[in-house]
């Protein structure tokens, strides 16, 4: 049985000098067979072993995560949630997580500390000023909260970007999306965790796939470090490392893995309330609950799976800020990490089923996948169960490098990619 | 970061360089006679390996020359650099 988490049981436990809190998540050996085996325990496959067992009724299904839950990219992205794209298939995905991110924390009963503070996003020059624009529209068009904002507006709404019309690129213009924001990263894995757990899923971590059986075009099991696991169905949600697992499958995909930074400051006393990108120039910044300011860096433009990256991006993205933001000129940056990211040539992400029986990827959401997490897990179980995508990620197949139907979102989402 | 030993020029930083992706991806012979899926095989499908690589980079801020280097994407360590048309050293 699950214990609730309220005020009443913060005020027991801390009676108790919170010694005696239960466990979140089991800590369970791999069983013989399950129904359908995850592999990666991010917030993405953690989502989606959630859903499975609360909308699909699969119980008898394992989440396997070579190192711990949430230590791969659910634990270094930037957390910014939005939902602004430019295109009615991306619109309809990333909204479709918005909604669900809008209710997370009553539903999981874990506080994932969405905060829904806005994101803005800054126009540099002209092409910028129309593309934005044109986004608002296509945004409204589908139900996604826009508006477009003058220099002076933004000016208003984060009072310490610089305006002044003689820095490099002039903050020309912005779009605002109200209902977007950040959220605590590691709380969302470790709420799905806890959600999935107590509905008998077992997360098991430690245990890195090793290799793919297959019988033919089926999938017999999977071969990991703590032994062979057998199943019919193995849905991959291994970001950065899908092609290392679907190369056990002798499956192809359309990715390739870089390496993506970001840094954060020493923490200060609350000076910016909301996100605020820049696609031009390359920069974007939150600051975290701690006090920190949150900058999101540029990947490289190589392979590599070093979780590193190179000093040039981080100091492109730094000159960057301090052109915007002249006030954070002597604060000093206390972290920077790397997380290897897939990223496909189209930019948007693949929820597909492959042409294996039984095997399912959700892979190549590039440099933007948290803020689809509880969407990205929701539509991916509806595949997993259904051998079927939901209406909301049929567009993103893997079959569209094939058809050439692809949701080109490079230039097209509100930041470069 | 790393350095790399341009063919042409010698040790620079990798600053000065542009990777150029998958190498030895040859351009089909009779791009009419192609099936979809073919093109798709040409286009977007990567090896995208972790551990050595083939891969080609360019000396964008130097020579501009194009140059292939094999490398170890799990570590950035490099292992061969060979110019464009020359055989790929064995691995």
């Amino acid at each position: 049985m699950r214990n609730k988490y309220s005020l009443f049981s913060l005020i027991k436990n801390a009676l108790s000098y919170h010694e005696n809190w239960q466990r979140a998540w089991k800590d369970p050996a791999p069983k013989k067979e399950y129904d359908a085996v995850i592999v990666g325990g991010g917030g993405h496959g953690l989502a989606t072993a959630y859903y499975l067992a609360k909308k699909h009724n699969m119980n008898n299904i394992a989440v396997v995560e070579k190192g711990w839950i949430g230590g791969g990219n659910t634990g270094r992205n930037t957390t910014i949630i939005r939902s602004n794209y430019l295109w009615d298939a991306s619109a309809g995905l990333y909204d479709h997580a918005l909604k669900i991110w809008e209710g997370l924390s009553q539903e999981l009963n874990y506080n994932v500390m969405f905060s829904q503070r806005g994101v803005m996003n800054l126009a540099h020059n002209l092409q910028d000023v129309r593309d934005l624009k044109r986004r608002t529209h296509a945004n409204r068009l589908n139900g996604i909260d826009a508006v477009y904002l003058s220099t002076e507006e933004v000016k208003k709404f984060c009072p310490i970007i610089n305006t002044s019309p003689d820095i490099r690129y002039p903050v020309l213009g912005g779009t605002l999306q109200r209902r977007a924001g950040t959220a605590r990263h590691d709380a969302v894995a470790w709420g799905y965790a806890r959600g999935a757990d107590a509905m008998g899923v077992d997360i098991i971590q430690n245990c890195e796939v090793k290799g793919i059986k297959r019988n033919g075009d089926s999938i017999e099991g999977i071969e990991t470090t703590k032994g062979f696991i057998k199943t019919k169905k193995v849905g991959v949600v291994a970001a950065g490392h899908s092609s290392v697992i679907a190369n056990m499958a002798g499956l192809r995909l359309p990715l390739e893995s870089k390496p993506l930074q970001a840094l954060v400051s020493e923490p200060v006393k609350p000076i910016i309330d909301t996100v605020v990108m820049s696609n031009a120039v390359h920069a974007y910044v939150s600051q975290s609950d701690k006090g920190e300011l949150v900058i999101g860096a540029g990947t490289d433009d190589y392979v590599s799976y070093t979780q590193k990256g190179s000093h040039q991006i981080v100091e492109g993205t730094l000159n960057a800020i301090l052109e915007l933001y002249p006030i954070f000129s002597r604060m000093r940056m206390l972290r920077q990490w790397g997380g290897i990211v897939d990223i496909c040539p189209d930019a948007s992400p693949i929820l597909s089923k492959t042409s294996i029986k039984g095997l399912y990827f959700n892979c190549g959401w590039g440099t933007g996948g948290f803020k689809a997490t509880p969407g990205s897990g929701d539509l991916f179980a509806h595949t997993i169960a259904n051998d079927e995508p939901h209406k909301l990620n049929a567009a993103f197949n893997l079959n569209r490098f094939i058809s050439g139907d692809l949701v080109d979102e490079h230039g097209a989402a509100a930041v470069a990619h | 970061m790393f350095l790399i030993n341009c063919p042409y020029c010698g040790e620079r930083d990798q600053q000065e360089f542009k990777a150029g992706g998958e190498a030895h991806i040859e351009r089909p012979k009779q791009p009419t006679e192609l099936s979809d899926d073919e093109w798709a095989e040409y286009l977007f499908m990567r090896k995208n390996i972790k551990g050595v690589q083939f891969e080609r980079w360019n000396h964008a801020h130097g020579c501009r020359k194009w140059f292939n280097m094999v490398r170890d994407t799990s570590n950035d360590e490099i292992k061969a650099i060979y110019k464009m048309g020359e055989k790929p050293p064995a691995q």
